[in-house]
């Protein structure tokens, strides 16, 4: 099993390294061992690769949907509560006259836990990302920031998506 | 005016955490918990703009330096990791807040697979939890999940497992009992309940007789009941095969009233059997009478 899961993380990482590129332009990504995997369903390294490769893309969805307050940018890759959350957000910021730049600099992301069922997959990654904050189109101020998040992703017709997205203080 | 935000400390009145982080003459909370009110008193004179920004929520204040700002319960309720600025004519103070998810579970999401399945089978029934607070936060903070499986006759099984950020899951027998079994999550004094049929399994075995009716045989199956006793649903299609000289006859027949019954040709030598999917009968040979 162990022996398994290490394999897993190898091909991940060789994976990963050809989609980071692609899914989260210059963030660099690292795949952490999965060794504690919760679940007692089989994670296939292919089912793997192609959940962190949509989680990096969501990335790219809740930067263009903030900067532009453009909600429907979500539907791609947020449903359920993490979409609510944002399109709420996004309506903030539009009556609020602000704009938000989210650039992802790096991630550090294991999967923990796959449901029996299959129907959710959760992870964590540590982000460091920089946020830069506009009110009517003049920079108030940026940041460096560092979190660990904790992402659940369900699977629907053609992609895993975003049900849940927040911090882990 | 200057650091407008150095001034804060010690007025932020908090039901939550009243740690403070320093980033340069900011200071903040290092955390709250969502939906927690708090203040803010800031020094100095003139107008400020106050803003806390996340992906899952933004929050804008014009703020005048030197009074206290109230955050109302419920203003600040998505978990999330902020930025908070203040912006004054000539400085912005920068500053990172976080919000954690309350510690009172107020909903449990609870996947149960399968709905329907057979007696008696190790490990089938599977069910999987993610809980969330009042505000639809994660619970990352373990907490125990009692998960149960209460049959119709009353006995029960009966597991706790800790979240794990936020997630637990567990894995159940199905009982020996047909009938519909209720499946709990609960936390706190919260829970969700689905309802897991269990169906009988397939036929133990299939004892069948055979006497003659006329110039036909009649083939007849005692009622067909699975290895825990059950009785096998009506419906179930039991195939009899009567084989002769170089020739083979089948016929497929739904159980009714648990026993499947047909009419077939009566050859002397003939050789009867009767099988429900990969369950074999007795076989009989038929003479002439």
């Amino acid at each position: 099993m162990l022996k398994s899961l290490l394999a897993l993380v190898i091909l991940m990482n060789t994976l990963m390294n050809a989609t980071a590129g692609q899914a989260a332009a210059q963030a660099n990504v690292r795949i952490e061992s999965s060794v504690s995997l919760k679940g007692s369903r089989v994670l296939e390294p292919q089912t793997a690769s192609v959940v962190i490769h949509d989680y990096l893309q969501s990335w790219h969805s809740l930067s263009a949907a903030l900067e532009q307050n453009r909600a429907n940018l979500l539907d791609t890759d947020f449903v359920g509560t993490a979409r609510d959350k944002m399109g709420d957000t996004v309506r903030e910021q539009a009556t609020l006259g602000l704009t938000t730049h989210y650039h992802d600099r790096s991630h550090d992301i294991q999967i923990v836990f796959y449901s029996p069922e299959g129907l959710s997959i959760e992870l964590t990654d540590t982000v460091e990302y920089e946020v830069q904050v506009e009110d009517h189109g003049a920079v108030i101020g940026s940041q460096q920031m560092h979190a660990r998040y904790v992402v659940v992703l369900t699977p629907t017709e053609a992609r895993w998506k975003v049900r849940v997205f927040q911090t882990q203080s | 005016m200057r650091s407008a935000f150095s001034a804060l400390a010690g007025s932020l009145l908090l039901a939550a955490s009243c740690l403070f982080a320093q980033n340069g003459g900011v200071q903040v909370p290092q955390s709250i918990e969502a939906g927690s009110s708090f203040s803010l008193q800031s020094a100095g004179s003139g107008k400020a703009a106050l803003y806390i920004v996340g992906p899952n929520q933004v929050l804008k204040r014009e703020i005048e330096l030197g009074q206290s700002t109230f955050f109302a319960p419920g203003s600040l309720y998505n978990a999330g990791h902020y930025l908070v600025l203040l912006k004054t004519d000539n400085s912005t103070e920068k500053s990172e807040l976080n919000v954690t998810a309350t510690s009172k579970p107020s909903e449990v999401s609870f996947l149960a697979r399968p709905s329907r399945l057979p007696v008696d089978l190790h490990d089938g029934i599977t069910g999987a939890v993610y809980v969330f607070d009042v505000y639809n936060n994660l619970i990352t903070v373990p907490a125990p999940v009692t998960f149960e499986l209460l049959n119709p006759s009353g006995t029960k099984q009966t597991q706790v497992v800790t979240t794990h950020n936020g997630s637990a899951f567990t894995a159940m027998d199905s009982t020996r009992q047909q009938g519909a079994d209720k499946f709990t999550a609960r936390v706190g004094d919260v829970d969700s309940t689905r309802i897991v049929g269990q169906v009988p399994g397939d036929p133990c075995g299939i004892k069948m007789s055979a006497k003659p009716a006329g110039r036909q045989i009649l083939l007849e199956t005692e009622p067909l009941r699975d290895c825990s006793g059950n009785t096998v649903p009506d419906g179930t299609i039991v195939t009899f095969t009567e084989s002769y000289a170089d020739a083979q006859a089948t016929v497929d027949v739904p159980l009714k009233r648990g026993v499947a019954q047909v009419d077939m040709p009566a050859h002397n030598g003939a050789l009867l059997s009767a099988a429900s999917g990969v369950v074999l009968g007795n076989q009989i040979r038929w003479e002439k009478q």
